[in-house]
């Protein structure tokens, strides 16, 4: 209102602590007396335990314990999954392996020692002898009659559904043509900076539990972790103190959380495990995972008339928490930013030999993207067509929304044409196709790659979640003027720190360093669903929003009662409360010291005093309803707010992403000419962040289509199990990003934002490898595979 | 078994008894309770542990404390300059030079190396120079405007 920072490029708060090195990490908590704990993972993928013999790490100095599955058999509960899919297979998921393993990395035995470097040396002390079994990583061989990985289900199917609306079969009777392609989507590490971590600690006395954990979902793993470990749910705390990265991986609960909190109330001494690089290849979710195949029917115009698409979605061994249900995310998007009569997807769900894949940054919707927009693609070099205009041919008009898609849902907003049009304005498209032509004729290949994508956030109306899908927030001013604001969302690098404190400045009309926001502590903030799928602005920053309007009714009629006035003639103007002019005009004078004014006793706060006062700010009135001396009928002392948001949609983002690419013609090297990103996430609380959210999810799509992949090999070995063979992008990989937005607000929240989170990973792959096939298309290239290496590349170029 | 060392770490002299196998970044984070430099992936790739010995930037994930004996250290802890933020922390800030900030004490101990070297790192040097560090969340775009604003801060002090 009156300070502006809504909108404003405010620099974060969260930085001052993170740039000089005091922050707290899981790993940075340190307690007196801690025990450090270590995982025996299995290095088969597939294989019989036959026996266990942990004496000679018992036996070694500073080993205080071992534990098997055998140990904790019947006292911990499955790690849960929350998706309830019909006749959805869910195996029995013990947090440490009893008969047998499924994958490498598959924890054994959890070892607790004095220091960590005993509690390492312990690992290789245990002895596990294994009977090894057939293994089976592909997931069409899982699918048609590979080795069976869980025998109880008798097949490795964990659940088949098909989605969708419309007369599929008359939309390609209706057809002037269709396209075929497989596509596959790599299977990627999601790797947030800093790996997971656990520590514990068990008082006994109290009964009371603290588990510190890097995690995006504090109080869900606290519901959880409470009923695996049987301790009751409000005897556990859980805080996550800074966590280096989540992308999802951390949108999970674990086998080593329900474990450390046992073991620390077995032990009655603090335990910690801090997860190595190695362990987080292996052990923490991996994301993608899907082969598929596209069909797509469409007029000779362009014109769409169905999309058909039918995946193998690789699970891995077991489900994590969302495990099953990340590619239904995809068959919700799959209508993309397109009118399509007739959509269906066929999922076939498998089990195979691997880390169990689940949410990774967009998780199932990048996946939906880059299936549309490689068909639109394909359908734009059928005909012909430049692939802007085949697009474009197919949008809905911004007067068509709620616009329903075939997959059964309604989006909130969109003007996809003004973000396309800007996106090619920017970049000169009409031109530098003309460059492109003359470079070709100079026999140098440039490409150039349109993504015109829409994403699904905010998730989500409880409806469409598994544990609820609104958001908490509690906005209350203490005594002495600060406020402070408690939200459920629990960020991760995200900045909301700032973002909430920039809603909650302006709307109080206070400096946005009197506001602290607060989470990740279920000891000290109300429920909550957490941070990931883009929802912790548009659902948690609702949230906050409206309870701070809560709040200001309730400051309203006290700033009345103090004023001697009627609320309706009381007006809140930067960040203070006055009698309007008519009212003032009438008021007969000064009116009476609402608080009696007294000597106060040493140490008491100082009375807020109205006397000769036409205003109050608002923490003259928090004040007054701490101290609670005179407020009007009926009121609550304190000036404090809760609010639970429930949206009553998904938003949906969108926006156009253009890459140009150069291959080089003697090494198949890849190199970016130019990107350029207009993203529409409604509207914007802070830009700058904004571009640090499509920055690196762009760049993390860079990663997806041209070095990331997660290799095992046939005997289910990850082959890529450090950082130095699974590539990760470093600074010399990205292009100059030239970023640029349009604003079309959501009707969904009062805020009017959508969210941002994940748009890079959503729509930056199809446009990245759009350009290197465009690239390629002298050579008659019309798709390629993620992710797409200079290898590939330069066997294309030298026919072989 | 514990060998004795003697190093001085952000300007202060220190003696200690450590196992021959502590790794540096062990003896910052556990015996001084310097936790700024973390651990990303134990194997010198992620750079997250990065801290100038020496004047020089190096992964303390794969260095001995006992190989750090009679040296230097600079940590992220030690860069501000009574009270004062070092350029590249102060661009750091003002670029949205980082999110989760976990890469970050890594990166900026990293560029100011790299400012040491070079006043004036082009776009390129600037990616040659940040090679080591891997950063999850920021796109590194930037992070490179974060060292070019750091290297034009510092030009004008001088």
């Amino acid at each position: 209102m009156t300070n502006n920072y809504v909108g404003k490029r405010v620099k974060r708060t969260e930085d001052p602590r993170l740039i000089r090195g005091l922050a707290h990490y899981v790993d940075d908590v340190a307690l007196p007396g801690t025990l450090h704990v270590t995982f025996v993972r299995s290095i088969y993928a597939h294989a019989k335990i036959t026996g266990i013999d942990t004496s000679a790490a018992l036996s070694t100095p500073g080993v205080v314990a071992v534990y098997t599955g055998q140990d904790v058999a019947g006292k911990i509960g499955p790690v849960p999954c929350a998706s309830a899919l019909p006749e959805l297979k869910v195996p029995d998921h013990r947090v440490l392996a009893t008969d047998k393993v499924y994958f490498v990395g598959h924890p054994i035995a959890a070892i607790v020692a004095t220091d960590r470097y005993a509690a390492r040396d312990a690992v290789d002390l245990v002895m596990v002898d294994y009977e090894e079994l057939p293994v089976v990583t592909d997931v069409e061989q899982a699918a048609n009659g590979g080795p069976v990985i869980h025998e109880a289900f008798g097949d490795n199917i964990a659940y088949k559904l098909t989605s969708g609306e419309g007369d599929i079969d008359a939309a390609f009777t209706a057809a002037d043509r269709t396209v075929k392609q497989r596509i596959l989507h790599n299977r990627l590490a999601p790797i947030a900076m800093e790996p997971r971590g656990v520590l514990a600690r068990y008082f006994p006395g109290e009964e009371e539990l603290t588990i510190w954990s890097s995690t995006q979902i504090p109080h869900l793993m606290r519901t959880q972790v409470a009923l695996m470990i049987g301790i009751p749910e409000n005897k556990l705390r859980v805080i996550t103190p800074e966590v280096g990265g989540g992308f999802g991986s951390k949108l999970n609960v674990y086998s080593e959380e329900a474990l450390l909190g046992w073991i620390a109330m077995q032990l009655g001494k603090p335990v910690k495990w801090i997860e190595t690089r190695r362990e987080n290849m292996q052990a923490t979710i991996h994301g993608r995972g899907q082969v598929g195949d596209i069909e797509v029917g469409f007029k000779n115009d362009g014109t769409l008339t169905g999309l058909r698409y039918s995946v193998f979605a690789d699970l891995g061994a077991y489900h994590q928490l969302l495990t099953p249900a990340i590619p239904t995310l995809t068959g919700l998007m799959l209508s993309g930013a397109y009118k399509i009569p007739a959509i269906q997807m066929n999922i076939t769900g498998c089990f195979t030999n691997k880390m169990a894949t689940d949410a990774y940054r967009g998780a199932g919707r990048p996946e939906a993207t880059y299936v549309v927009e490689r068909a639109l693609d394909l359908v734009a070099a059928e005909l012909g067509v430049d692939p802007a205009e085949v697009r474009r041919k197919n949008f809905p008009s911004p007067d068509e929304f709620p616009f329903h898609t075939a997959t059964g849902l309604d989006y909130d907003s969109g003007d996809y044409e003004t973000a396309l049009n800007k996106a090619q304005e920017i970049i000169g498209y009409a031109q530098l196709r003309e460059e492109q032509k003359k470079a070709r004729d100079e026999g140098r290949l440039i490409g150039i790659g349109v993504s015109t994508y829409v994403e699904i956030c905010a998730l989500g109306p409880s409806q469409a979640m598994p544990a609820g899908g609104w958001e908490s927030a509690t906005v209350r001013i203490e005594p002495t003027g600060k406020v402070t604001v408690l939200t459920g969302a629990s960020p991760h690098g995200q900045g909301q720190e700032t973002s909430f404190a920039q809603i909650v400045a302006d709307e109080l009309g206070v400096n946005i360093n009197d506001v602290t926001v607060i989470h990740g502590d279920t000891g000290v903030v109300q429920y909550g669903i957490g941070t990931f799928g883009s929802r912790a602005t548009a659902v948690g920053g609702t949230a906050v929003f409206v309870a701070v309007q809560k709040l200001k009714e309730k400051a309203q009629k006290i700033a009345a009662h103090m004023l001697k006035a009627d609320a309706s003639h009381i007006l809140f103007e930067g960040g203070k409360y006055s009698l309007q002019a008519a009212a003032a005009a009438s008021a007969t004078g000064v009116s009476e010291p609402v608080v009696p004014v007294g000597q106060a006793p040493a140490g008491a706060l100082p009375e807020p005093e109205t006397d000769g006062k036409s205003n109050l700010t608002i923490q003259d009135i928090a004040l007054a309803a701490h101290l609670a001396k005179d407020l009007p009928p009926d009121t609550e002392p304190g000036l404090s707010a809760t609010y639970f948001f429930e949206p009553k949609n998904f938003t949906f983002p969108f926006g156009t992403h253009i890459a140009v690419v150069e291959v080089d013609h003697e090494t198949g090297d890849i190199k970016f000419l130019r990107y350029v990103a207009v993203d529409d996430c409604g509207r914007v609380i802070n830009p700058m962040l904004v571009d640090g959210q499509v920055h690196g999810g762009i760049v993390q799509s860079i990663g997806q289509a041209m070095y990331e992949e997660v290799v095992y090999d046939e005997q289910g070995q990850l082959v890529t199990g450090t950082l130095m063979d699974y590539a990760v992008p470093r600074a010399k990989h990205i292009p100059n990003f030239e970023l640029d937005r349009t604003e079309t607000p959501s009707p969904v929240n009062p805020l009017g934002v959508k969210g941002v989170g994940e748009a890079g990973t959503i729509g930056a792959t199809p446009a990245i490898v759009g350009a290197i096939v465009d690239a390629l298309a002298p050579f008659g290239v019309r798709h390629l595979d993620m992710p797409v290496k200079p290898e590939n590349v330069w066997r294309i170029i030298n026919g072989n | 078994m514990k060998k004795a060392i003697n190093l001085s770490v952000n300007g202060v002299s220190r003696t200690d008894e450590v196992e021959p196998r502590m790794l540096l970044v062990h003896y910052l984070r556990d015996v001084l309770d310097l936790t700024g430099t973390h651990v990303g992936c134990e194997t010198s790739l992620c750079g997250a542990c990065t801290v100038m010995l020496d004047g020089q930037a190096v992964k303390s994930c794969t260095l001995f404390a006992v190989q750090a004996d009679g040296s230097a250290v600079t940590t992220i802890e030690g860069l501000a300059q009574n009270g004062e933020l070092h350029p590249v922390q102060e661009g750091f800030w003002e670029k949205h030079g980082l999110q989760c900030g976990y890469c970050t004490p890594g990166m900026i101990v990293t560029a100011a190396q790299l400012l040491e070297r070079n006043a004036a790192p082009s776009r390129e040097e600037i990616c040659h120079g940040l090679d080591g560090n891997l950063c999850r969340c920021t796109g590194y775009q930037h992070i490179i405007e974060a060292v070019e604003y750091a290297a034009a801060k510092k030009a004008g002090q001088s």
